[in-house]
């Protein structure tokens, strides 16, 4: 049995049909990444799975329906939501951030904080004052805080110096460890790292799910789904 | 074709109510050509219009205004003062109306459509309160402050005065609601009336587009203004005076409940609200008083004696039940026109992005 | 120079006032998204409650007792009531915001109207402890002790919220929530219980503002949380939807320039260059003094 299971899954957003009809499974372990051109819907789907969006279909999580949960008991079900946006609450400090994130104790901020030393030291800055690296790692961290069974990652690297997107790439390969990631990314170089199957989207369908290594083996394919050479 | 067919129908079917000596118990206190009726019906009829007024403003443009109320008090006040105070006749007296009525809004609106949503609610709200403060302070003597003031009869022609010519100022309300409800179809598939749409949906795309929403946006403003202003006038002779309460923001709030009430975005929803309320507002009155209404145990009884308690919780029940207004009964769901609303007030100023 | 002490203070009591209905509209605008209109009910509800309180409490003999009973009775039916309209009326409505607020605004004209139904729309006296009505004197002027109170409960409020938000998890999230409250969802954190509470909170302030408002006048009345409601947003808005600190700062303003202008210009020019400011900032910096806006 997969962990996520999404059958059919439709969204609209005002007048536009953004998802019409996805299906997928993520299974259990590792990090599955979920890939398409720009706009095709990506980050639709991981708000739909979520409830940020509203949404039509059937979204299962271990075998339990969560179609119809709102979005703060989906997340109690063990889910991490790191956003496209990072969405750091800026005029809070790191601290306040992190604190937030605290659900039913059993926080480890002993590993957030071992992943990304940084953020202990600037405890008490202001999120807003922080570079857009940093506040990814926030973003990141606060997922991580607690024992989640699956992180949902929206495009981590963007906008990232070298250095970061290598750390951030470093990051999920331990993750995928512990835990199931399902990942946005653009950047092939970390997906070819860390996933180990890929789901492709394109207007609004899935069109392709295969283990990562056979798809980015396929320049031709690559380029067709993504448009990327 | 039914387009038209239906309203001259209707238009010409009111036109005949003063001729008919229909009774309806319980619906009206006499036959529906008496005096009495026709001035309830009348009133119902001047409110229609104006509560189409405020609809065209946000309803079709998407600009939520909290001081509507002072459009419509010009042209109850500045009319009455011109007769009463300055002893004008009615000719110039309803010349000086149209020109504040004009320039007014034009001003106003000019300088409240600098921003945008909640900011712009606001300021059209400050300014109807200065209204209210000015007309409250009773300059000169002029506004008869919280008294009111009474109009002068004598500069009104022979036809207007007079309870047994109630029929004329009936027949005058019902044309200036067809005039509204006219200008509103205009307004709404004329190319100003397409653009306005364009602007309520998305004025970014409009500005792409090469026009600039700001023209259109003030002319949708001092089109709606000076059609309420007009209603104004007819109001005073209706009433036969001014009062301050319809300076008020709890006076624009009463138009925003009959254009709820009617439902936002189609000329007839608004004007049906209109009517509605005035009516219940009215008639609730009148049973408070009734013998029913007091052989009640007084934990009912004393509720029911205010029209406003009544009318806010049907309000309420209708929000829940019914957001579309009447005209959505049958269409179910949440109606395009309130999101439009919702949007009018989360629209950041101009420069930093539209909703 | 006394009497521009004297104005000083009671504008700084006015605005006293005016800060407690505006930070609950402040907050429930910032957090919820919800124009309250029925906020000036929360403070009719809260003013009634202590005068009513105070005519059935004729078995404590001392005045000033009575008055501080009757002002908890007030403020606990204050905040309870705003907490249960939220529950019944706002909650259902979770993210249809307009018919939220066109709730509030059928619930203010409903309350009122069922208030002056009751008890009539003559203003009702308030029995306040009698050095309530003494004076002290500063600086030369005779100072009526009634601002002190005010200005006193004002303060201890903002202080009491702002330790409220900086300190306290539902305080944390109430802060985040107003930043971004679709992300506090996706953080596992049911913000619906936290809407509850800045209703509660807000119908605690109305309600204090009612009761101090019964102080300041003397009398409690059904129209006054109308009128008293239209400065409370001026207030929010010039300060900034959704900033407490914003909203105590314009109150101060807005106190001062109202009793400034009604004395040195003329009366009832106060009220109009509160409106005239408003129109000002609005069009100078229309996100409010603070720039927070929604």
């Amino acid at each position: 049995m997969s962990l996520l299971s999404v059958e059919d899954l439709h969204v609209y957003l005002g007048q536009s049909h953004v998802l019409q009809g996805v299906s997928f499974d993520v299974a259990e372990g590792g990090v599955t990444a979920l890939l398409g051109r720009n706009g095709v819907g990506k980050t639709t789907t991981l708000r739909a799975i979520l409830g940020l969006a509203e949404r039509h279909g059937r979204i299962q999580l271990a075998g339990e329906d969560v179609t119809r949960l709102p979005t703060h008991k989906v997340i109690r079900r063990g889910l991490g939501y790191v956003p496209e946006d990072r969405d750091v609450f800026r005029g809070l400090s790191v601290d306040e951030n992190l604190r937030l994130a605290e659900r039913n104790g059993g926080a480890r901020y002993d590993l957030v904080y071992e992943l990304f030393p940084e953020l202990r030291e600037r405890g008490r800055q202001l999120a807003g004052t922080l570079s857009g690296g940093q506040q990814q790692m926030v973003a990141i961290g606060r997922a991580l805080l607690n024992d989640n069974r699956l992180l949902l990652v929206d495009e981590p690297t963007k906008g990232l110096a070298p250095s970061l997107v290598t750390e951030v790439a470093n990051v999920l390969e331990r993750l995928r460890e512990t835990t199931t990631v399902l990942l946005v990314e653009q950047n092939l170089g970390v997906v070819r790292r860390v996933a180990r199957d890929v789901v492709v989207l394109d207007q609004g369908r899935v069109v392709h799910a295969s283990p990562a290594a056979e798809l980015l083996a396929d320049r031709e394919r690559v380029h067709r789904l993504l448009g990327v050479g | 074709m039914r387009r038209v067919v239906i309203p001259v129908a209707v238009l010409v079917g009111l036109a005949l109510v003063p001729k008919l000596s229909l009774d309806l118990p319980y619906v009206f206190n006499g036959p529906v050509s008496s005096p009495g009726t026709l001035q309830l019906l009348a009133l119902c009829l001047v409110f229609a219009g104006v509560a189409l007024t405020y609809d065209l403003l946000f309803g079709f443009t998407g600009l939520l205004s909290f001081g509507h109320a002072l459009y419509f008090a010009t042209g109850v006040y500045v009319a009455d003062v011109a007769m009463t105070k300055w002893h004008w006749d009615l000719g110039p007296s309803l010349a000086l109306t149209a020109g504040v009525g004009l320039l007014l809004p034009l001003v106003l609106g000019a300088v409240s459509l600098r921003v945008a949503g909640i900011a712009f609610a606001m300021v059209t709200l400050a300014f109807a309160q200065a209204g209210s403060i000015l007309v409250g302070k009773n300059p000169d003597g002029l506004t008869g402050g919280e008294e009111g003031l009474g109009l002068d009869f004598h500069k009104l022609p022979e036809w207007m005065v007079g309870v047994l010519n109630t029929k004329n100022l009936y027949w005058l309300a019902l044309g200036y609601a067809a005039v509204v409800f006219v200008v509103a179809r205009w307004a709404v598939e004329s190319s100003p009336g397409r653009v306005w749409q364009a602007i309520r949906e998305n004025e970014l795309r409009v500005e792409v587009l090469g026009l600039r929403p700001f023209p259109f946006k003030l002319g949708a403003f001092v089109l709606s203004s000076f059609l309420a202003t007009a209603g104004g006038v007819i109001y005073l002779f209706l009433i036969g005076g001014a009062t301050p309460q319809v300076t008020t923001a709890s006076f624009t709030l009463t138009l925003l409940v009959m254009v709820v009430i009617g439902g936002t975005g189609t000329t007839w929803g608004a004007m049906l609200g209109g009517v509605l309320y005035t009516y219940l507002d009215h008639r609730l009155g009148a049973l408070a008083d009734s013998g029913t209404v007091q052989d009640l145990p007084s934990v009912l009884k004393t509720p029911l004696s205010e029209p406003l308690f009544i009318l806010g919780t049907l309000f309420i029940l209708l929000v829940f039940f019914l957001p579309g207004g009447l005209a959505a009964l049958g269409k179910g769901g949440r109606p395009r026109a309130l999101r439009r609303i919702e949007r009018a007030l989360r629209q950041k100023p101009a420069g930093e992005g539209v909703a | 120079m006394d009497t521009l002490v004297l104005l000083t203070i009671t504008g700084l009591g006015l605005g006293a006032m005016y800060f407690l209905i505006a930070s609950g509209l402040s907050l429930i605008y910032g957090l919820m998204g919800v124009l309250n209109f029925a906020h000036g009910a929360f403070l009719t509800v809260g003013a009634y409650a202590t005068w009513y309180a105070e005519t059935k409490l004729t078995g404590i003999g001392s005045v000033p007792l009575r008055f501080l009973v009757s002002a908890l009775v007030g403020l606990a039916v204050g905040a309870v009531f705003a907490a249960l309209v939220e529950l019944v009326l706002i909650r259902p409505l979770y993210n249809r915001h307009i018919e939220q607020v066109l709730v509030t605004v059928g619930l203010g004209l409903a309350t009122t109207a069922l208030v002056q139904a009751i008890w009539g729309a003559d203003a009702r006296t308030v029995a306040v402890p009698s050095w309530a009505g003494d004076t002290t004197t500063i600086l030369g002027a005779a100072i009526p002790n009634d601002r002190f109170v005010e200005i006193a409960t004002a303060i201890v409020v903002l202080v009491g919220i702002q330790a409220f938000l900086r300190k306290t998890r539902y305080g944390l999230i109430i802060r985040a929530g107003v930043e971004n409250r679709a992300m506090v969802t996706a953080l596992g954190i049911d913000v619906r219980k936290a809407f509850t509470l800045v209703f509660a909170i807000g119908g605690l302030a109305a309600a204090l503002a009612g009761v101090l408002s019964g102080v300041y006048f003397g009398t409690v009345e059904p129209a006054r949380g109308t009128s008293l409601l239209i400065f409370a947003f001026i207030v929010v808005v010039i300060g900034g939807l959704g900033s407490i600190g914003g909203s105590a700062a314009a109150a101060v303003v807005v106190g001062l320039v109202q009793q400034y202008a009604n004395y040195y210009a003329s009366s009832g020019l106060g009220d109009l260059s509160v409106v005239l400011l408003l129109g000002i900032v609005l069009l100078v910096r229309p996100r409010g003094l603070s720039g927070a806006f929604a």
